[in-house]
């Protein structure tokens, strides 16, 4: 039984993280292309029109890698997560048809009309489409994010005496107060991701001679966004993200800052390791009250740690602590980043400085870590429960599928998704070397 | 209110298997029928700016069944997992050779993926046709809803009939639609396949009927007890007489409405056939999850239908424009993105 729990919750974990991967520029880079062929229909300046064809590209290669990987994933509510879905199908499953037919229909009509129809429609109306995929794939975030969101808080349903729960109010569920916040905060960090990859490859191909003109708009415009994007992923959005935890899950947030004792004033912890047999941090660096602050506004505030609660209710100390440590701490290193960036920028130097160059391309992979983290915080963080206070993770899987089929499954995913990022890497490495066309 | 359901769920699955099923036939043919770099390019063309779209069908047939039939969703999905996850890695392997073929023009790289654009879709059909048969003719559903499926169980000869009776009716839908949309050589192959493929259905279609009077002893009540459900039937016979009058000449369109009407009424009938059962149980019959015992509250059954209802209105509009903006011949070297 327990294995079976645990090879569910493999699968999904490794699966679900693969798909996120996409997502990221999906959402990302789609706004950026749709802002560039906006701009070109107003400016009708070719610079921009070229970005947006240079970065379709990409995106293209990403997208279908989106949806591959994540139709396993709406039948994976089904085959791992069957009690789950027979108990709660009827509320938080208000928002998976509503994502089919309000998102991703608009997403795949109007990329097939951007990819295929240049020729065909009118420029506006190509312009149109490309605005189409970027606002059907951002719309998808939210309600992908709502069910999420129902989970961490279940809202909008009444316990049968059965044991079952019904639907109380739809608006409830799609409007989860739980999720405003959460959704701004992954459309941020999707957007941040996306502008570090532009900002990335501009100062690849200025470092190395190439395609300067395309590559100077590519970094003028990822540091711009860049400053703008990682100081609201701080603030507003990740604080408040925050104050939801603590209002709805105060236990998460005593997890994700190692805060093992209640206390009064309760300090930050900025690094420490966990030691959770004895209950405390290992070289610990505290900013004094300042966790009382961030959680209530208040320096002596009174914050719940560990020990207010039964030991089994605790999520896994050690991954969520870290997790939420890698996440903030690469959140503040944007910030810094992005701050020198602009510094440069508006001193004028900021494509001759070289050093500057060389982060700015070796930054890309880490916003993906924080976005990656920023889950696994989340996800994990809710343990024991699969629907925070009503569902336990292990009544939640299938009974009726054997460990040795979840176990096998997951194999085969983990090797089939290897050999798909490979393949990625590959393609979109190739693209970014035979670079966007000259103007 | 779980009549509705019923229907709309099944219509969804219907225009999901004639959407997703002309993208699915032309890459069962797509190694015989596409010859050389050009013609594989036209069929990949062909179907490129909507096989992702098609495909949503599915999805959002799948999200509906979350909301409105819950405990159908949870025990059919568990209990056909593994054949579910083979079902997954076709359609991953399918939907990755469509977009990666024309990423790097070497013939080998291009010959790789056309065999997985064509293994993938060949068996995605058999499958989709096998589960179909597997819920026409029932499965071991438990007291508790649940049942465990394995291959044993699922690959019986019935379901397999039906498997095949799916890869030959989808095959012919595919040929059907690239006699539409294609010119010259592909043409005529396509019509000597259709042709030949027209025959197998109408074979297999007949055959599948037979078994499914044996399988089922109450196959055909439900016709009795509403007799307006005998348009579906006549569907499928006004569709196998379309298809003989087009089958050797250019009546292509007349030949791929044909095709559709005989999908549409065939599955139609499949349908009211298990009414108002979703999965029956052969084990009792008071096991089987039916309409009624395995639906969500009517206030979930009621706001989904509400708020689905508006979207799928625009949905079908600009799935429409799209339809029209690629309709006609394909012509790759002016449009084609692949
Ligand atoms: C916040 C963003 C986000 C998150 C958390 C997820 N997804 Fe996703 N998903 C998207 C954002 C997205 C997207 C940006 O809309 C994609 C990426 C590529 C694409 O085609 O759309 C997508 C694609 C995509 C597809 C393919 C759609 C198509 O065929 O067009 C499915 C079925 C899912 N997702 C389902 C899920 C499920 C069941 C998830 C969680 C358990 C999930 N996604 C997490
Ligand atoms: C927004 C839609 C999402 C939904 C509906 C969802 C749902 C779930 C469910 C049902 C579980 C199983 C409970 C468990 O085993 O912990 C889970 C676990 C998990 N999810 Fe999510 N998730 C979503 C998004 C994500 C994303 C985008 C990621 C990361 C990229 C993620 C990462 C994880 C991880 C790592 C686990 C495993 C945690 C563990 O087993 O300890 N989730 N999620
Ligand atoms: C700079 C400081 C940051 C703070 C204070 C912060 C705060 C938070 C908090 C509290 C959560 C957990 C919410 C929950 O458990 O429901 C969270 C989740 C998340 N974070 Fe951050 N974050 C920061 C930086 C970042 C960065 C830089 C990224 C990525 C670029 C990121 C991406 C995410 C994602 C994807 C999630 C999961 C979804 C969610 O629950 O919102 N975060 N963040």
């Amino acid at each position: 039984m327990k294995t079976a729990v645990f090879a569910h919750r493999i699968q999904f974990a490794l699966t679900v993280m693969f798909h996120y991967l996409f997502p990221i520029l999906t959402m990302g880079l789609g706004f950026f292309i749709a802002l560039f062929s906006v701009l070109h229909l107003i400016t009708g300046d070719r610079r921009y029109m070229n970005a947006a064809k240079f970065w379709v590209r990409i995106f293209a290669v990403n997208f279908a890698l989106g949806v591959v990987t994540g139709i396993p994933l709406e039948f994976e509510f089904g085959t791992n997560w069957s009690r789950m879905s027979a108990l709660g199908g009827g509320v938080f499953g208000q928002t998976l048809p509503l994502e089919g037919v309000y998102a991703f229909f608009l997403e795949s009509g109007f990329l097939g009309l951007f990819l295929f129809g240049e020729n065909r429609v009118k420029r506006w109306v190509h312009c149109m489409s490309g605005v189409g995929v970027s606002a059907g794939s951002l719309l998808s975030g939210y309600f992908i994010v709502a069910t999420n969101a129902w989970m961490q808080h279940p809202v909008g349903y009444s316990l049968e005496p059965s044991g079952g729960i019904r639907l109380q109010s739809f608006w409830a569920v799609l409007l989860n107060p739980f999720a405003g916040w959460q959704y701004a905060h992954v459309i941020n960090g999707a957007l941040l991701a996306a502008a570090f990859v532009m900002g990335g490859v501009g100062a690849f191909y200025i470092l190395s001679g190439r395609h300067t003109n395309f590559a100077r708009l590519s970094v003028k415009v990822a540091v711009v966004a860049g400053v703008i994007l990682s100081l609201t992923q701080l603030f507003p959005t990740g604080d408040m993200n925050s104050r939801d935890v603590v209002r709805y899950q105060p236990l998460k947030l005593a997890t994700m800052e190692g805060l093992f004792e209640t206390e009064k004033g309760a300090p930050i912890a900025i690094i420490g390791m966990p030691d959770t047999p004895h209950q405390r941090l290992i070289d610990p660096v505290y900013v004094p009250e300042f966790l009382s602050f961030l959680a209530y506004g208040n320096l002596r505030a009174t914050v719940e740690g560990l020990n207010s609660y039964p030991k089994d209710l605790w999520p896994p100390v050690e991954l969520t602590y870290y997790t939420y440590h890698i996440m903030a701490g690469l959140g503040t290193i944007f910030i810094a980043q992005m701050l020198v960036g602009l510094f440069l920028l508006l001193w004028g130097k900021v494509y001759s400085t070289r050093w500057f160059l060389w982060s700015l391309m070796l930054a890309i992979p880490f916003p993906y870590i924080a976005n990656e983290a920023g889950w696994v915080v989340t996800e994990v963080g809710r343990q024991p429960w699969v629907v925070y206070g009503l569902l336990k993770t292990a009544a939640g899987t299938s009974a009726n599928v054997a460990a040795g089929e979840t176990v096998f499954t997951t194999l085969g995913f983990a090797g089939l998704y290897l050999l798909l990022g490979l393949l990625f890497c590959f393609l979109v490495g190739r693209i970014i070397w035979n670079g966007p066309e000259e103007v | 209110m779980n009549i509705i359901w019923f229907w709309v769920l099944s219509g969804m699955l219907a225009v999901y298997a004639l959407l997703d099923g002309y993208d699915l036939g032309v890459g069962t043919l797509h190694l015989w029928i596409a010859r050389g770099d050009e013609q594989r390019r036209t069929s990949l063309n062909a179907i490129g700016p909507v096989w992702n779209g098609n495909e949503v069908w599915l999805l959002a047939a799948g999200g509906m069944m979350v909301v409105s039939f819950p405990r159908v969703y949870a025990s059919g999905f568990s209990g056909f997992y593994l054949a579910l996850m083979v079902v997954l890695w076709l359609l991953i392997l399918r939907g990755i050779s469509i977009e990666f073929r024309s990423q790097l023009p070497h013939p080998l790289w291009r010959t790789f993926w056309d065999t997985g654009f064509w293994l993938g879709s060949l068996l995605v059909a058999l499958l989709l046709g096998v589960a179909l048969g597997n819920v026409l003719r029932g499965l071991p559903v438990g007291a508790d809803g649940y049942f465990q499926g394995t291959f044993t169980l699922l690959l019986n000869p019935y379901s397999l009939l039906t498997g095949i009776f799916a890869l030959a009716a989808l095959a012919w839908h595919g040929t059907n639609y690239l006699r539409v949309k294609t010119e010259g050589e592909m043409l005529e192959r396509s019509r000597k396949a259709a042709s030949v493929l027209f025959w197998v259905a109408l074979a297999l279609t007949l055959a599948a009927t037979v078994a499914t009077f044996a399988v089922r002893q109450d196959a055909g009540v439900n016709f009795l007890a509403y007799p307006e459900g005998f348009v579906l039937p006549l569907l499928v016979v006004a569709g196998f007489v379309g298809g003989f009058i087009a089958r050797t000449n250019e009546r292509d369109r007349l030949s791929l409405w044909s095709s559709t009407a005989v999908i549409a009424g065939l599955l139609g009938s499949a349908a009211l056939t298990v009414y108002p059962n979703l999965l029956t149980s052969t084990l009792n019959p008071a096991y089987s999850l039916t309409i009624y015992n395995a639906a969500s509250s009517p206030r979930a059954l009621r706001d989904s239908l509400l708020a689905n209802v508006v979207g799928m209105v625009a949905v079908i509009l600009y799935m429409i424009y799209v339809h029209r903006t690629f309709s006609g011949k394909v012509q790759v070297r002016e449009h084609g993105h692949y």
